[in-house]
This record gives C-alpha cells, sequence and structure tokens, in this order.
C-alpha cells in the first residue's frame, strides 16, 4: 500500500485546490497543442519510455543470444542489427532527451521562478521533431534496421553496408535538431527568466548542470547533423567523401563523429549529476558540500569534454601526439567529476539522511558512477586502452556510467519528483525493492564484463570463444533481474497515478522554489512571481517554514 | 591452447608490464571506490535521521578539504597518464632488429605474409624471441588486429598502412581477434597466433614459400610491370632512382618534404600523380585495379630489400639533398658515383 | 491602434523588455549553433584542402571568379537594406521599413538567381560529382571532392538563403499589417542578425571556394 515515508509527521491531506496544470484543459487536442513546459515533459516522458523498453528489449534479446558460445537465437546479421538498433535507440532517443526533457523542463521553469520556459511554443516544436525523428529511425529498423553499429563508421556504413542507413541517419539528424532547441530554449531561460533576486550563485546545483548540459546540446550537435548529413550524402550520389577509394579519409569521419560523441557522453550523465545534487542535500537535510566547487566542475566538465574526443582514436590511426595530447585532457577531465563525487559524499557526513527512494538512486549513482568513472582512468592510460578498446571492458565503462549512472538517477529524479508531477505518492516499499533489484541486477550483469574485456573478449561479437560463457551467463542472469527491476516501477507508477496517496505540496519538507507550489502545480506554476531572497538549499533560512530544528 | 587469464603470465614481451601496471591501477581505484562505498554506507547508517524535525550542523564548505581532494587525485592521475604514456611509445617503436610480416585483412579474413614468402589464413606463426614488426592495411572496410595475450591491437584502415609490433616471450597458441566490427562475420573474423620455438619455426619456415621470398617476389613483379623502364638503379631514368627510399625524406613538387613510409611507396604505386618528386615529370601510369594489396606489399618488401647495404654509405656528390637519390640530379646529367650492387639489409 | 509591444507580449514574460532581450539572446544562440553547424564542413574541407592542395586548387580554377564576387557584392548590399530597414523599424518608419524589407528580399532573389545559373554551369561542365563528373587533371579523385563541398557547403547556404526570404516576406507581410513600432520590432531586428549571419558565411566560402584558384585561370 501507499505510504508516506515513516518519519513524516501525520499532516492533514491538502485540500483538492482548483485546477491544476493536468486539468485546466482536457481532450488530446489539449496536449497535442500544448505549450505549457510541464506537460510537454509528460509527452517526452511517454515518448523515452517507449524507447528505453524497445531499446531494452533489443538488450535482452542480444542478452539471450549471448548464452551460448556460438549464438542460437540470431542469425550474425540480425545480432549485429539488434546491437546498432539498441545503441540507436538508447543513445539518442532515451539517454540523451531522458532527463533534460522530461525532468529539465518540468522542473527547471519552477526552479527559477518562471511561469514556463523562454519560447514554449519551440519546446513543443522540439517534441514534434523529436517524435519526427523517431518515426523515421522506427521506419528503418521496420525496414530491416541497420548494421553498422550507433558509431557508422566508414567506409563500412557508406560503402559496404546494406542495409538503411540513410533513413536511420536522418531520424537521428532530425531528433538532434530536437536536442538543440531544447538546449537553447533552456540557456535563454537560465539567463532571462529567473524571478527577481535569483542571481547566479543562488541557483541550484540542477540548473547550474542543465544549463552546463545546454552549452553542450547547442555546441555539438549541430556537428553530428553534418556528419550524419554527409554520410547521407556520401550513399546517395556515391561520392567518396570518408571513402579512401575515392579519396576520402575514414579516420575524418571518427575525428568528426566523436568530436559530438564525446560531448554527448556529457549530456547523458551531467542531467544525472543534476538530479543527485538535488535528491542528496534534501534527504541529508543539508546544502550540497562545497556548492561552487560543484557548480563550476559542471562548467569545466562541459569545456573539457569537448577536447578529448580522440581518446575513443587511440588505435584507429591518430598520431601519437594525438594520442598523448587526448590522453592527457582526458585525465583533467576526470578531475571536476570526482570533485562532484567527493562533495556528494560529503554532503551526507553528519547530515540527517532518510533512505527513502530516491536518496536509495541517488546514493547508487554514487557508487556505480565511481566504478564506472575509474575504469575511464584505465581507459584513458594509453598503454592499457590498446589492449582494453573495444573489448567488453569498454561496454561495461559505459554502462557503468549510462545505466549505473543515468538511468539510475532518472529513475530517483522521477521518484523525487513523482508527487509534484501528479499530486500522487509511489507505493515506498516496492519503489524501494525495484531500487534494490536494479542495483543489484546492473551488476551482475555489467561487473563480469570488465572480466571479459581484460580477457580479451571484443565487442560486437554475434559469437565468441567457449572460455567466455560462464561471464557471458552471469551477465545474462543478471539482465534478466535488471529488466525486472525496470518493469515494476512502470506498473506501479501507473497505478499510483491514478490510485496512489494524494501528495502534499513539500513531501520531503526540502528547500527549492518548486516545493513551493501546489501538487500539481497550476499552470503557471506561481500566482505571484517569487522574489528570492536565499541560498539553494538554505535550510537554516527556511526551517520555521518546513517546521525543522 | 593457453588461457588468457587473469594470472601473471607473460605470454608477449609487453604483457608482463601490462599486468602489472593494470593491477596496481585496480588496486588503487578498488582501494579508493571501497573507501567511498564505505563512508557512503557509514553516512547513511550513523547519521540516519533519528527524529522527522531534525536539522542537522550545515556544515558545507571546507577548503583544505577541496584542495586535498582535487591535488591528490590530479598527482595521481599525471601518474596513470606518464605510464600509460611511456607503455604506449614503446609500442609505437618497434626494437631495431624487428622482422616484417604484411597483413592484408579483408571480409573477413586475415592474410599474413613472411618475408620468406611463406603466406597463411587467419593464422601467423611467429618464433618467441625475437620481435615481429606488423605493416597491416585493409582491402575494404576498417579492421583491427588484436591479440589478447600480448596486449596489443592496431586498427587496419584501407587506403594506408599502419604498424604494431609484438614479440612472444612463451611459446603457445593464442587467440587473434578482429576488434573493429567490420561486417556480418565480423566475430568470425578469428584465427591463431602459433608462437614456436626457433627450432620449430625453421622447421615450419621451410614447409612454406612455393614462390620464394617476398621481396623476390616483389622484384619480379618490379620487371614484370614495367617498374625498371623508369626507375633505373644505376643511372639516369625518367623516373627516381628508388635505391634506398624506404624511410628517406623526400621533397615533391609542391614544395612539401614527406617520408617515403609504406604507405608512401603505396601511394605512389597506386595514385601515381598524387606526390610527384621534386623535378621529376607526372608521367607515371597509375596500378590502381592493376595489382592487389599483396603484390604491393611484395613490391614495398623489394624495396626495402634493396636499400643501402649495412655500413655503405649513399655515394655523395652535387645536389645530394634530399630526395635526389644518391646523387642523380633529376636533369639527367652525369651520375656521380659508380653504382653499388644490390646489398643485403 | 493598440500598442504592438502590448499585443505582442507573451505570457511567460513579465514585461516586454524581458521579452525582448530572451529573444534576442535566443537568436544569438541559434546563430552560434549554425556556426557549428558549418563550421563542421569548413573543418573537413580544410582537412582535405591541407592534405590535397593540387586537387582543390584545381577546383577553384574552374570556378567561375567574378559570378562568385558580383554575388557578394549582391549580398553585401543586401545586408546594407537590411540594416535599413532596421533602422527604419527602430524609428518608427513604417513605409520605409516595408520598402527595404522589399528590396532585401528582391537583392537576395538576384543572388540565389545568379547562385542556381552558377550550378547550372557546372552541371554543364560536368562537375556535378558523382557519375556525372568528369575530369581530365592529374588530380581528379580531389577536383571532385573539392565540388562535393562546393556543393554541399553553398547549397546548405542557399537553403538559409531560401529560408531568409521566407522569413523576410513574413516580416513584410506583418509590417503591412501593422505589427511594429518603434516600440516593438523585435522580430526586425532578429531577423537582421540572421539575415548578416547568413551574408557572413558568403564570404567565408567565396573565400574559399573562389579566391585560391583565380590566379591559374
Amino acid at each position: 500500500m501507499a505510504t508516506i515515508s515513516i518519519a513524516e509527521p501525520p499532516r492533514p491531506a491538502p485540500a483538492r485546490p482548483r485546477l491544476n496544470y493536468l486539468t485546466e484543459k482536457t481532450g488530446l487536442m489539449s496536449w497535442l497543442f500544448t505549450t505549457d513546459h510541464k506537460r510537454i515533459g509528460l509527452l517526452y516522458v511517454l515518448s523515452i519510455t517507449f524507447f528505453f523498453f524497445f531499446g531494452g528489449f533489443f538488450a535482452l534479446l542480444m542478452r539471450l543470444h549471448l548464452l551460448l558460445p556460438q549464438g542460437w537465437l540470431f542469425g550474425h546479421e540480425t545480432y549485429n542489427k539488434l546491437f546498432s538498433m539498441h545503441g540507436i535507440m538508447m543513445v539518442w532517443f532515451f539517454l540523451i532527451p531522458s532527463i533534460p526533457n522530461t525532468l529539465g523542463n518540468f522542473v527547471l521553469p519552477m526552479m527559477i521562478g518562471a511561469k514556463d520556459l523562454a519560447f514554449p511554443k519551440l519546446n513543443l516544436l522540439s517534441w514534434y521533431i523529436f517524435m519526427l525523428g523517431g518515426l523515421t529511425t522506427l521506419y528503418a529498423l521496420v525496414r530491416g534496421g541497420v548494421d553498422t553499429g550507433w558509431t557508422f563508421y566508414t567506409p563500412f556504413s557508406t560503402s559496404y553496408s546494406t542495409t538503411f542507413v540513410i533513413a536511420a541517419a536522418v531520424g537521428i539528424l532530425i531528433a538532434g535538431f530536437s536536442s538543440i532547441l531544447t538546449g537553447l530554449n533552456f540557456i535563454a531561460t537560465v539567463h532571462r527568466m529567473r524571478a527577481p533576486g535569483l542571481t547566479w550563485y543562488r541557483l541550484p546545483i540542477f540548473i547550474w548542470s542543465t544549463y552546463a548540459t545546454s552549452l553542450i546540446l547547442v555546441l555539438a550537435t549541430p556537428v553530428l547533423a553534418i556528419t550524419l548529413a554527409m554520410i547521407a550524402i556520401e550513399r546517395v550520389f556515391q561520392v567518396g567523401i570518408f571513402d579512401p577509394a575515392l579519396g576520402g579519409d575514414p579516420v575524418l569521419f571518427q575525428h568528426m563523429f566523436w568530436f559530438y560523441s564525446h560531448p554527448a557522453v556529457y549530456i547523458m550523465v551531467l542531467p544525472a549529476m543534476a538530479v543527485v545534487s538535488e535528491i542528496i542535500p534534501t534527504f541529508s537535510r543539508k546544502p550540497i558540500f562545497g556548492y561552487k566547487a560543484v557548480a563550476f566542475s559542471s562548467m569545466a566538465i562541459a569545456i573539457i569534454g569537448f577536447l578529448v574526443w580522440g581518446h575513443h582514436m587511440f588505435v584507429a590511426g591518430e598520431s601519437a601526439y594525438a594520442a598523448m595530447t587526448f590522453s592527457l585532457l582526458s585525465y583533467m577531465v576526470a578531475i571536476p567529476s570526482a570533485i562532484k563525487v567527493f562533495n556528494w559524499t560529503a554532503t551526507m557526513y553528519k547530515g540527517s539522511v532518510q533512505l527513502d527512494t530516491p536518496m536509495l538512486y541517488a546514493i547508487g549513482f554514487v557508487a556505480l558512477f565511481t566504478i564506472g568513472g575509474m575504469t575511464g582512468l584505465f581507459l584513458a592510460a594509453l598503454g592499457i586502452d590498446v589492449h582494453v578498446t573495444d573489448t567488453y571492458f569498454v561496454i561495461a565503462h559505459f554502462h557503468y556510467i549510462m545505466v549505473g549512472g543515468t538511468v539510475m538517477a532518472f529513475l530517483g529524479g522521477v521518484h523525487y519528483w513523482w508527487p509534484k508531477i501528479s499530486g500522487k505518492m509511489y507505493p515506498e516499499f516496492l519503489a524501494k525493492l525495484s531500487a534494490l533489484t536494479v542495483f543489484l541486477g546492473f551488476n551482475l550483469t555489467f561487473f563480469p564484463q570488465f572480466i571479459l574485456g581484460y580477457m580479451g573478449m571484443p565487442r560486437r561479437y554475434a559469437a565468441y570463444p567457449p572460455e567466455f560463457q560462464v561471464l557471458n551467463v552471469l551477465s545474462t542472469a543478471g539482465a534478466s533481474i535488471l529488466g525486472v527491476g525496470y518493469v515494476v516501477p512502470l506498473i506501479y507508477l501507473i497505478w499510483a497515478w491514478k490510485y496512489g496517496e494524494r501528495a502534499p505540496d513539500n513531501p520531503w519538507r526540502t528547500t527549492g522554489l518548486e516545493w513551493k507550489t501546489p501538487s500539481p502545480p497550476p499552470k503557471h506554476n506561481f500566482d505571484v512571481t517569487p522574489i528570492v531572497t536565499w541560498n539553494a538549499y538554505d535550510f537554516e533560512a527556511q526551517k520555521e517554514e518546513l517546521q525543522l530544528g | 591452447m593457453m588461457p588468457t587469464c587473469l594470472a601473471l603470465l607473460l605470454q608477449g614481451s609487453v604483457t608482463r608490464e601490462y599486468n602489472v601496471f593494470f593491477w596496481v591501477m585496480v588496486a588503487l581505484c578498488g582501494a579508493v571506490g571501497t573507501g567511498i562505498a564505505a563512508f557512503l554506507v557509514y553516512c547513511a547508517w550513523h547519521y540516519r535521521r533519528r527524529s522527522p524535525n531534525e536539522l542537522p550542523p550545515q556544515i558545507s564548505m571546507n577548503i583544505p578539504a577541496e584542495v586535498t581532494w582535487i591535488a591528490v587525485p590530479a598527482l595521481i592521475f599525471i601518474s596513470m597518464f606518464a605510464y600509460g604514456l611511456k607503455m604506449y611509445f614503446d609500442l609505437e617503436r618497434p626494437p631495431d632488429n624487428s622482422e616484417d610480416v604484411y597483413v592484408v585483412a579483408r571480409q573477413w579474413m586475415w592474410k599474413t605474409q613472411h618475408l620468406g614468402g611463406q603466406r597463411e589464413i587467419d593464422t601467423l606463426h611467429v618464433p618467441v624471441g625475437r620481435a615481429i614488426r606488423l605493416n597491416m592495411i585493409s582491402q575494404d572496410v576498417i579492421h583491427s588486429f588484436f591479440i589478447p595475450a600480448f596486449r596489443i591491437k592496431q586498427d587496419v584502415l584501407p587506403g594506408r598502412y599502419t604498424s604494431i609490433w609484438f614479440k612472444a616471450v612463451v611459446p603457445g597458441t593464442y587467440h587473434l581477434f578482429c576488434a573493429e566490427y567490420c561486417g556480418t562475420e565480423h566475430s568470425q573474423m578469428i584465427g591463431w597466433i602459433y608462437a614456436m620455438n626457433p627450432k620449430d619455426y625453421q622447421i615450419w619456415l621451410q614447409q612454406g614459400a612455393a614462390e620464394g621470398s617476398l621481396a623476390s617476389t616483389g622484384e619480379k613483379l618490379f620487371h614484370q610491370f614495367g617498374c625498371s623502364n623508369c626507375h633505373h638503379f644505376s643511372g639516369h631514368g625518367r623516373g627516381p632512382n628508388l635505391r634506398g627510399l624506404y624511410m628517406r625524406p623526400v621533397q615533391i613538387t609542391t614544395g612539401q618534404t614527406v617520408v617515403a613510409d609504406e604507405t608512401y611507396i603505396r601511394e605512389s604505386i597506386l595514385q601515381s600523380r598524387a606526390k610527384i618528386v621534386q623535378g621529376f615529370q607526372p608521367i607515371m601510369p597509375t596500378f590502381q585495379g592493376q595489382l592487389s594489396e599483396e603484390q604491393v606489399a611484395a613490391l614495398i618488401a623489394y624495396l626495402k630489400a634493396i636499400g643501402p647495404a649495412p655500413g655503405e654509405e649513399m655515394p655523395s656528390g652535387p645536389g645530394e639533398e634530399m630526395g635526389d637519390y644518391g646523387g642523380i640530379r633529376p636533369d639527367l646529367s652525369e651520375p656521380v658515383a659508380p653504382a653499388t650492387k644490390p646489398g643485403a639489409r | 491602434m493598440a500598442d504592438p509591444s502590448v499585443l505582442a507580449l507573451r505570457e511567460q514574460f513579465r514585461n516586454p523588455e524581458q521579452q525582448r532581450e530572451t529573444s534576442t539572446v535566443g537568436m544569438w544562440i541559434f546563430l552560434v549553433t549554425e556556426v557549428m553547424l558549418f563550421g563542421g564542413l569548413f573543418t573537413a574541407f580544410s582537412v582535405y584542402r591541407m592534405s590535397h592542395p593540387a586537387g582543390f586548387d584545381q577546383g577553384s580554377a574552374d570556378m567561375e571568379f567574378w559570378l562568385g564576387a558580383i554575388n557578394t557584392a549582391v549580398l553585401i548590399c543586401s545586408s546594407f537594406t537590411m540594416a535599413m530597414a532596421v533602422h527604419s523599424s527602430e524609428t518608427g518608419k513604417k513605409s520605409r521599413l516595408a520598402v527595404f524589407l522589399l528590396l532585401t528580399i528582391l537583392i537576395g532573389l538576384v543572388f540565389l538567381v545568379i547562385k542556381f545559373t552558377e550550378y547550372y554551369l557546372h552541371y554543364h561542365d560536368q562537375k556535378l560529382p558523382g557519375i556525372l563528373f568528369h575530369d581530365t587533371s592529374p588530380d581528379a579523385a580531389y577536383v571532385q571532392m573539392f565540388f562535393v563541398f562546393y556543393f554541399l557547403m553553398t547549397g546548405l547556404h542557399a537553403f538559409h538563403m531560401i529560408v531568409g526570404e521566407g522569413v523576410l516576406c513574413a516580416m513584410l507581410i506583418r509590417t503591412w499589417l501593422g505589427s511594429f513600432s518603434e516600440r516593438y520590432h523585435t522580430p526586425i531586428e532578429l531577423a537582421g542578425l540572421y539575415w548578416h549571419f547568413v551574408d557572413t558565411v558568403w564570404v567565408f566560402l567565396f573565400a574559399i571556394f573562389y579566391i585560391p584558384g583565380a590566379h591559374l585561370k
């Protein structure tokens, strides 16, 4: 049954207020033509949930196939298409939009005391463009999929693959414009729509990290668009931009691709860090430790993240001097991430810690992101990377960050802001159980893959030598558990939307402007624009209001 | 079959150094990770909320702590970088006495050619204790040559040569994998490295080469395709003298200076107009489509083999600048030194 | 007549000033993304130009230098008329605003006509990359590469011009409908920013495609 967290004093259920953003207008058209950032956030929730389970389903199929060394479920061509579509859907249609377009859209204007984003219609257009890109990619899937990997390396993707590369590339290109418009919207909003008194150094870290993410979105994504366009043009007109047979340089493609795709991984992780930076102070009842260090680290990650793309190409044929530079810079980008981990941990120190579900996900994030990040240190070392690059070691590394990191943070954020978004509470016990299932399932799935990579199992293999089987079986077992851990929240959250216990305005009794609105909020968030005179996470200043101390 | 597992076996010359570095990092990162995890658990337990309205002390800043946890990781990272760099540079520079092997990759097989002319498919026999330098090129898409036991990997590209070296230390049979996704049968583009005792290797070599050494194949091609008509070793020719070409700096007509490595030689054969040596005319026909990658490799092996004999200096004389090929001035005036016999390399 | 700035005020903004500032920030960010978009192509072009200067010079020599030069002058004129349009809007001179917008549109059309004429000439000379390409110079593969970038980059630019023409037409219509005044003319300013950006991109395109080979004719 639904329960509010145990340490809460009983509070009277708030009277159902006047219309909120969900009830002020109903009907399909009011959703399809909405300009309300909160509704658009929910539209995105529907889209990315669909792509998450679709991409996840493909992952499950792959893991089942890999139970046997020579495979059994699929032919090699089909397997290759599965990992390609898994990567494409997960990267561009789940991870990149997940936190920014769902939680970011919903919460960002509220956190800064604004009525909406700077450009609400552009926000809706972003969603439509995203859906158009998604449908185009699904078209490629339905026509047979692509087998190039999500990385589209040339000349295979331009001159050898017989699959629907153009449709997939165009679909991603279109979705990229959705990213760009979102980033543009967020940057303009943070610059110009903050409530009076809300200076930069009073902003929650969520805003700093989302702002840093938006910088990457607007600067990096256009390069991806042009790179994919060149692939498509090469295929259509049979000119050799990246094909050595026609004078092109396949390694140039890699430079251009990774120039976007490395910052892209920071698009995926910075919003997760943003969420965690809100959850941990709330459930420790203290401000984030080292506020300025954490804020500047977000910016440093975004900036330095543009300078390290060549670490994906240490054995690809780049010069030793380029490799050396990229290796050094890759270590430098690890420093702000380490700063954040230490500061999150220090936030809990001498705090008042409550292990509600969002906090479980946040702590899980810190642990798993740390492991993933540390394995990044291995990959940044040139001599080590030579052996483990292009193996399961890399797969384990990035899944620790993207799944152990971003997905956990996303789930944590969903649970954290669920009461605000839906006006209901989720079932706490079941949620905690799911979080634990996800954590255990995840580690069982991906930790064996570090070992597999070290032992030499290459990635993207539809069949493998028998000595790798035991670890593969363990990984598949973990994947099934992980799958359950994801499906259960889907079910209880849908249930809770309708039948969950009514949520108070501020169930976690935390600071933050978004919690000063009703749950769910009215369409325009604030009846009166707040005037901010306090710092972020200032429990001391708000202790009267929150009945603390 | 040797298992490539977690023990400190020294299958290849870098395996031990690699493993030590790797496991030291595992220990270090493991300690830090465990520490952080333990601290998280400790805080979650020791500082658990004891009453609903509790407000803990609002400490949120400690400059010495921040400085420490920036400086200490930075120093550790620099050391990791430095050692990784050292290992990498070692991999970039094959020892002087390394033996060349040519590798041609294609979907979905590895074709290896020894200098003695022995050819293999999906296998490579090597003697232990000898550094082997692989010169690799692809006929189609990007592949990657990966021997886990020796801790080496290098992408194999179409259109230019890439290179990696290794030295087997322990005799045995080791996996060879393609490590860059290359299409449907990428997972089947695998094979074996047979590292043999020198005696066994000599025996194996005897059974090989029907057509003679790679360089002699190259020599036959050099004449068969008419290269010798223009590229004279002993006198003026319409083309540059190719003796001692390998790894020479060459000045081309744009004024740039390039080094005549394998990729340059291959480009000069297949796209002969791309770079013209200073002082020569662009009259060389292109052999694109007429020569396979294996034949190009044979020609390169031949050109490498006819370098100056050890200890023999290149003839000097007026106009002996970079790229004039041993004193032969491109305006076809008198050669300044008598031709030397093709020396053994 | 109601104050256009009040009419135009969107509900998420507190006052017209905030709306104007925010919209301007938005347009500048958009232009930065455009720099990155073209930047990717400029970078790839530079890489190939540095590795194969002969082929690229030959390709540049095949360009019609004077058509490019005229087009550059044409676009600069259009930027001038656009600037005059913005100035007219700032001083509330609505009929002048309309005239300058119209002039900008027409001059922009001249550019596009010349551009597409050049494309036709290239097609005629068999310089269209792909199966229709034919070239006998020694470095033909890189002459073709030059033309791949030429068509890609000038094509992308022409696309931006066409969109710009559409935007200016919309501005013209809104001017006739009386949407603007000296108190509210932000869309004109933003359209001006966009137009100047497109003009600047062309100057760089002219520099990399037309100028290098001009001396080889």
